[in-house]
């Protein structure tokens, strides 16, 4: 309202209220509540099963090196795969939100941004089999190729795999599954970019590329952001399709194409727990939480994001 | 910005009037460079050994840069530039149509070979080689995913009532928060939740459907609340208050007004939420496990799913490895085509049940 | 069975934002009464405080008292429920519940509390309040297509046949007509000077022409600026009002000399 805060609960103004209506709002509030905490136990029960990993000594663990020397190399993977991901998806993203919102023929965007959607739709466990039947034999002359002439760079350090199951596949696999939840925030940003001023923009004699770098890109920026870090989040955490695709080495590279690369935290999980007993179970447990961590922090990062522009937004 | 429109010479050499007519590339030009550039791409490609892919790729590159080209000579850099960015923008789009379209053709090319009757009749319990289905494994992702829906619908749909009519404050605040940031969480790490969960309670060997129902759950109690709470935001203020004029309760006007108007966005989110899970793969591998044989009883051991059972008919197959290898993909290609049908009906429920107007 | 409303020394606030300022008044039984004023004067928030709709929003609240036939409507034992029930109201835009037919949404306000009710009863409270509404002859053959379907002032009367429908004892009006076109405002005052055979009304207007033609009553409510409470300025026969108003601000509005 106009003047000041309210109180919750204001003097002197007592009401009635329903049995029907207590139990229904308690209900409610209840429901909240259980979700905190789920969240809260989901970190509880994990840390709870991680902690014998987390005491135990270092020979005990899997590999000999202790838990950080256990963990650290999937830690590399994990980022490099989900960063090689962002950087190949998000111009991807970006560009296909701005096709969708501002070029394709008004009567066909709709069902284009449906067609981007369906992406999202598919299981990982089927983009593993793409990634592993199709792209990986598709990509072995690229890899062949990089390590010839791009050698130089440490990335494509070589020696070039012969399965294509790399890191690099890993991560275009990866970036496919991201791109619609980019591009979904990304266009959905754009378009809500005020009409006004891109009606200014064109006024003035801007041409379309001009309007939308004048009037929709930098309204819409930390919106892509924040969609990219969602994306990042989701990458992370992929299970099946790193599973399926890459077959690596346990080294801590950052050779993209050779058959070296570390596995992801949660593809290695996948592939180890279905066998794993005692402390492996636990030192798997503990490589989930990490996980949770990392996940849990860029998340917040990106909710962050989305909530200081909403604030700012507000302010207008 | 560039001024050339207004330059004093290019404005005596133009027709008077009040528009000016600037000059502009005929209306197939950028179609025929794109043609004269896929030609030319074809012999490049040619000299290292033909590849259409390298066709269409050196085409593309080509044909833009000819485009942007003449566009600069002919109608100015501004100009120019607009029509590149254009080019790259929908040259990304198709980038991005490759992947789904080889995607659904290398499915459905491989799945369709055991398609069959027998596929969603049997079972894998005593097959070896050839044969089997996965009739076992569709009906426990039924169950299991039916199971999910019911722990979260309630939950989610109640979170969501609260944080729309009822919510206030920090409450509010941090479980609006926190189911954001629950949407985040990696489905390994729900499925080690439900492990960790059971475990402590039943020991270490424990595996059953109801644990991967719960880890299901937590992936998809946020997506519930999420799509419930805009839907119930949708609803006018004007019908709660037509109802608590009517001397109704709160209570009741939620149940009996304001769920009944949003049914149809209730359904829709419900919907894509269930599609969101039902090919989950990583938390039914670490909590559910997989039989070869038929159980039907979630609190009773292992269970086969479709997600997990197209896993391992892939990467372990048997003796008859392409027996193992086509009921992966038809697994594959059933699980799409359950994924895309939810989508479908989420659209049709939100088309059919959205609330009359009679015109 | 119309009621007598009586108010006393009522202030409204929304949490710490005095809205509303010492309201004296009385409001007679089978009469309608019209309330005026300038865009954000407190009318309509003082007409929701009259059946506890106000409370719908989060931190408002009143002090004084308003008592309904000897009844204090804030009284600490008061469900604002069953105020609600015998106070109804009608809003300024039609708000029919969407998913409900014409025939449900008469029968909104038994139905959504479940209360039992034989078909022919029911049958008999649709047709009384519809005929009660001036809207039976209009819509007795399609009773089963939804409220939403029929035109703005159909659909304005409807949502009075379903206030009337519960048998409330006082019905508020809140600018029922500001909405709609003048036939359809002509016929909205034609059914309020039927109504008040039978209910005590209350009316919040922008139009004072419509306070001229319907009310006996009327108050004029002002304020002396923004963030300022709203005040009851004058209350008086509305003949009296219109033609020699005790107050000079009642004569300024009513012969458009501001606002």
């Amino acid at each position: 309202m106009t003047a000041t805060k309210a109180p919750t609960e204001p003097p002197g103004q007592r009401t009635v209220r329903r049995p029907g209506d207590r139990l229904f709002a308690a209900s409610a509030k209840g429901s909240g509540i259980f979700i905190l905490l789920v969240l809260a136990g989901v970190a509880a029960f994990l840390i709870s099963r991680a902690l014998p990993a987390l005491v135990a000594p270092a020979e005990d663990i899997p590999g000999g090196a202790g838990l950080a020397g256990y963990i650290a190399p999937l830690v590399v993977g994990t980022l490099l795969a989900a960063v090689l991901a962002l950087l190949v998806a998000t111009p991807l993203a970006v560009a296909i939100a701005l096709y969708v919102a501002y070029y394709a023929p008004r009567r066909v965007a709709a069902a284009l941004g449906y067609v981007i959607d369906l992406l999202a739709a598919i299981p990982s466990v089927v983009y593993g089999f793409w990634g592993l039947t199709v792209l990986a034999p598709a990509l072995l002359p690229f890899h062949e190729w990089a390590a010839e002439y791009l050698g130089w760079i440490p990335l494509f350090a070589g020696p070039a795999s012969n399965t294509g199951r790399t890191m690099f596949t890993v991560g275009l696999v990866l970036a496919v599954m991201i791109l619609p939840i980019i591009s979904a925030i990304s266009r959905e940003v754009f378009i809500q970019a005020p009409a006004l001023h891109r009606e200014a923009a064109l006024a003035l004699g801007a041409t379309r590329w001009e309007m939308i770098k004048m009037a929709v890109i930098p309204y819409g920026k930390s919106g892509v952001i924040a969609g990219a870090m969602l994306g990042l989040g989701r990458a992370l955490g992929e299970t099946m399709a790193v599973a399926i695709v890459l077959s690596g080495g346990a080294a801590a590279t950052l050779n993209l194409i050779s058959n070296s690369s570390p596995s992801t935290i949660a593809s290695n999980i996948a592939l180890r727990f279905p066998e794993a007993t005692g402390l492996d179970v636990n030192t798997l447990i503990a490589s989930g939480l990490v996980l949770f961590l990392i996940t849990l922090a860029v998340n917040m990062l990106a909710r962050w994001i989305v909530n200081r522009r909403a604030d700012f937004s507000g302010a207008n | 910005m560039s001024l050339e429109t207004q330059s004093p010479v290019r404005a005596a050499e133009e027709p008077s009037g009040p528009i000016r007519h600037r000059r502009k590339l005929p209306r197939l030009a950028p179609l025929a460079l794109y043609a004269a550039g896929v030609a030319v791409g074809a012999l490049l490609s040619a000299l290292t050994g033909f590849s259409l892919a390298l066709t269409v790729f050196y085409g593309a590159v080509l044909g833009t840069l000819a485009v942007y080209a003449g566009s600069r000579a002919v109608e100015g850099r501004r100009k120019a530039t607009d029509r590149l960015v254009t080019a790259l923008v929908t040259t990304a789009f198709a980038v991005a149509m490759v992947p789904l379209v080889s995607l659904v053709y290398t499915v459905l090319d491989k799945g369709l070979a055991r398609f069959d009757g027998q596929f969603f009749t049997n079972s894998m319990f005593r097959v070896v080689g050839e044969g089997g289905g996965a009739y076992h494994a569709i009906l426990g992702t039924l169950i299991i995913t039916a199971l999910a829906a019911a722990i979260s619908v309630p939950i989610g749909l109640l979170t969501s009532i609260y944080l729309v009519e009822y919510g206030s404050g920090r409450l509010k605040k941090s479980i609006t928060f926190f189911v954001d940031v629950m949407t985040g969480i990696p489905s390994i790490v729900a499925g080690l939740f439900a492990f960790a969960l059971f475990t402590l309670i039943f020991g270490n060997g424990i595996r059953l459907g109801v644990m991967g129902a719960v880890a299901l759950s937590v992936l998809m109690i946020p997506v519930v609340v999420r799509s419930c709470e805009e839907v119930l935001k949708l609803v006018p203020n004007e019908l709660r208050e037509a109802s608590y004029a009517l001397g109704v309760p709160k209570w009741r006007t939620v149940v009996k007004v304001v769920l009944p108007t949003a049914i149809a966005g209730l359904g829709t989110g419900v919907t894509l939420a269930v599609a969101r899970v039902v090919g989950e793969t990583a938390p039914l591998l670490v909590t559910v496990g997989l039989i070869t044989g038929t159980n039907l009883n979630p609190f009773d051991g292992r269970m086969a799913t479709l997600p997990v059972f197209a896993y391992y008919q892939l990467t372990q197959p048997g003796v008859d490895a392409q027996a193992f290898l086509d009921r992966a993909w038809t697994a594959a290609l059933l699980l799409i085509i359950i994924v895309m049908a939810l989508n479908i009906v989420a659209r049709l429920i939100s088309r059919f049940f959205a609330p009359k107007t009679g015109h | 069975m119309a009621k007598r409303i009586e108010v006393s020394d009522l202030n409204i606030y929304y949490g710490n934002f005095l809205a509303v300022e010492g309201v004296n008044v009385a409001i007679e039984p089978r009469s309608i009464t019209a309330l005026i004023g300038p865009s954000g004067c407190g009318k309509s928030t003082f007409l929701r405080s009259l059946n506890r709709m106000h409370e719908v929003l989060p931190g408002a609240r009143v002090e004084g008292k308003v008592v309904m036939d000897g009844q204090d409507l804030y009284a600490a034992d008061t469900d604002p429920v069953d105020v609600r029930r015998s106070i109804g109201m009608v809003f300024q835009r039609p708000n029919p519940f969407p998913t409900m037919s014409i025939y449900d949404n008469v029968i909104a306000g038994n139905r959504l509390n479940s209360k039992r009710m034989k078909k022919a009863e029911a049958d008999e409270v649709v047709e009384k309040s519809l005929r009660g509404a001036n809207l039976w002859a209009e819509v007795k053959d399609r009773l089963d297509r939804p409220g939403s379907g029929l035109s703005g002032g159909q659909q304005q009367r409807l949502c009075i046949a379903r206030a009337i429908a519960v048998e409330p004892d006082v019905l508020l009006m809140d600018e029922p007509c500001s909405a709609l076109d003048p036939i359809s405002t002509l016929a909205i005052e034609d059914l309020m000077a039927e109504l008040k055979e039978r209910f005590t009304i209350v009316i919040v207007t922008h139009n004072m022409q419509q306070a001229a033609r319907v009310s006996e009553q009327t108050g004029f409510f002002n304020l002396n600026g923004v963030g300022q409470p709203g005040r009851l300025i004058e209350f008086n026969p509305t003949e009296k009002i219109f033609s020699n108003p005790d107050e000079k601000a009642t004569e300024d509005y009513i012969s458009g000399r501001f606002g």
